[in-house]
């Protein structure tokens, strides 16, 4: 039992950084939501493994688990109609200020009125 | 009506009211006002009670923890309770003729009570689980409302801030489950009662994540565009009430929870970078052409001034009057930026509203036509450049005393240098208010004027009424901060 527990703590710290790395590099908006909830996955699984003690299974956790998902699942709606909303205005998926291509485009037009 | 029955109003009120506002429509504020009412009732009932008994203790279901959710009503958290129900009423005063089509309006109320729900949760919650629910509806509502703002960069705010705001919570709920593997608990106060390796690396985490939220320089970028470009009374209650919800948990987790994993060299980073907050928010307040951002950054500089606290609370000084003077201090600062900034956003309003524009120079001579809105600024101005009479006066005098008792004089000079910043940028909106030049404006009524005015002269109150103020927030103090008074 302890070796599949450390098999959880790993598979989880690999989410979270393939999550934390994607959330940080990747500029398009679609992707950053999605690695936002590999980030969440990750947690979520090391939440469950950590609650694995001695004697057995500890329910708290899965009871968190539980609302953490819900919430997650909340907050990704709320940024997907934000994503949504702002490529109706404005035709893009990335915000100006991780735009590499164009930096120089936009610091010589002042940026947005 | 009993702590119990009055806990239950402050929290499964604005919910109820939430659901409400949906369903009444075009009645949507009255059901807001309702709950208000009853919200203001509660938090009467609350101060009184725990001035007689102390802090107020509910065990949901009459489960304790650590299988149950408590939840306490202290000094720190009536304090917050009371500034809130007052900015809403503020608010509320104004927004009932601000948002008018059935978009705005079936977003706007429902909003707000979700977001009032959530940081009525967050001040009186004791579990660490429960205080990140909280934290995550209070920021989809904010979101919420800076993406109900007109301006082309309304969406773009709302963005920026939904992102940030996700990846705080991530980092925090991070933290949060390294907190469980060590002490098989999420109870404030069962946490403070043991030890475990991972302490510092789950406090690093959550304050992290917090920070964030909190908008905590050098987190704060998300902060101005969605301050400035919300609907002004939503910025109302975005700058005043939404990041101390931030603050009040991370002043939970470094006092209250874990105040053996905060050595020295940590207070005085989170009050370096306050240091840094307050003179980078007032250089770029000093550099902006409309009022809202102008006040946006004044916000990101104000929220500096509460992290200074840190090391005269938590250092050397702890449990000594100084010690106690810092807390007192800078929780009176927290409330009187609280209602002085609701105020100045909400003249926004009602200038946004009289002239269509919050550039500086539209603002040229406004005084003449709407007086009583520009004085209520002027005060409010006071109160956040912290001269006297005003709570931010008072909030500063302690906590600089404090600092010169406890041996740290730099850290009061940096709130020095904060105030003459506040008054260099609070120059130009004043300067344009009151210049000499004729106005085009609309009727405003002057009983909306008095909203913010009644704000300001509050925020000037606490300045006199500090004592109340003092004694209420020692009540369930944390050991740290309970000294002999100033």
């Amino acid at each position: 039992m302890t070796g599949s527990v450390v098999l959880f703590v790993v598979t989880a710290s690999a989410l979270i950084g393939i999550g934390l790395w994607g959330f940080l590099v990747q500029a398009h908006l679609l992707r950053r939501v999605l690695a936002f909830n590999v980030v969440g996955s990750g947690l979520f699984l090391l939440f469950g493994a950590l609650g694995w003690r001695g004697g057995g299974v500890d329910p708290v956790p899965q009871a968190l688990v539980i609302t953490g998902i819900v919430v997650a699942l909340a907050a990704t709606a709320v940024a997907l109609w934000l994503v949504g909303r702002f490529a109706e205005e404005t035709g893009r998926a990335d915000l100006p200020e991780d735009r590499r291509e164009d930096r120089q485009e936009k610091s010589s037009a002042g940026g947005r009125p | 009506m009993t702590g119990e029955v009055a806990l239950a109003v402050l929290l499964l009120g604005p919910l109820l009211a939430a659901l409400g506002c949906l369903l009444a429509g075009r009645q949507g504020s009255t059901v807001a006002l309702l709950a208000l009412i009853a919200g203001a009732a509660a938090v009467v009932v609350l101060w009184d009670g725990m001035l007689r008994t102390g802090p107020i203790e509910v065990r949901l279901g009459g489960w304790g923890a650590p299988l149950g959710i408590v939840l306490r009503a202290d000094g720190l958290a009536v304090g917050f309770l009371a500034a809130a129900v007052v900015v809403m009423g503020a608010v509320w005063a104004v927004a009932r003729h601000d948002f008018a089509t059935p978009r705005a309006r079936d977003v706007f109320w429902p909003s707000s009570m979700l977001l009032w729900g959530a940081l009525n949760a967050i001040m009186v919650s004791r579990d660490l689980f429960n205080l990140y629910v909280g934290l995550e509806l209070l920021t989809l509502t904010a979101v919420a409302m800076v993406a109900l703002g007109r301006g082309p960069g309304a969406i773009e705010a709302a963005l920026r801030y939904v992102l940030y705001a996700l990846m705080g919570s991530l980092v925090y709920l991070l933290g949060v489950v390294l907190v469980y593997h060590g002490h098989g608990t999420l109870d404030l106060d069962r946490i403070a009662a043991g030890r475990s390796g991972a302490d510092a690396l789950a406090l690093g985490l959550m304050t992290a994540g917090l920070a964030i939220k909190t908008a905590l320089f050098p987190f704060h970028a998300w902060l101005p565009p969605a301050h400035a470009g919300a609907p002004s009374p939503a910025s109302a209650l975005l700058s005043a009430l939404v990041p101390k919800a931030g603050f009040v948990m991370l002043v939970r987790l470094w006092f209250e929870a874990m105040p053996d994993a905060t050595p020295p060299a940590a207070l005085a980073v989170m009050a370096a970078l306050g240091a840094g907050a307050i003179l980078h928010g007032g250089l770029m307040a000093l550099r902006q052409e409309r009022l809202k951002q102008i006040l946006a950054y004044s916000t990101v500089a104000q929220l500096g001034y509460l992290f200074v606290m840190f090391p005269l609370v938590g250092g050397a000084g702890a449990g000594t009057a100084g010690a106690a003077e810092a807390w007192a201090g800078t929780q009176i600062g927290a409330f009187s930026h609280a209602l002085a900034k609701a105020a100045v956003f909400l003249c926004a309003a009602l200038w946004i509203r009289a002239i269509g524009s919050d550039r500086l120079a539209d603002l040229a001579g406004l005084a003449r036509a709407m007086p009583l809105s520009c004085f209520a600024f002027g005060m409010a101005a006071v109160s956040l450049m912290g001269l006297p009479p005003s709570g931010g006066f008072i909030a500063k005098y302690l906590v600089m005393r404090a600092s010169f008792e406890l041996g740290l004089p730099g850290w009061g000079l940096v709130l020095a240098a904060g105030g003459l910043l506040a008054a260099a940028y609070f120059y130009r909106p004043l300067a344009a208010l009151f210049a000499r030049e004729p106005p085009r404006v609309q009727r405003t009524p002057r009983l909306l004027e008095a909203v913010p005015l009644a704000l300001a002269l509050a925020a000037a109150a606490l300045g006199v009424l500090s004592q109340p103020a003092y004694d209420l927030l020692q009540a369930g103090a944390p050991a740290y901060a309970r000294g002999i008074g100033p």
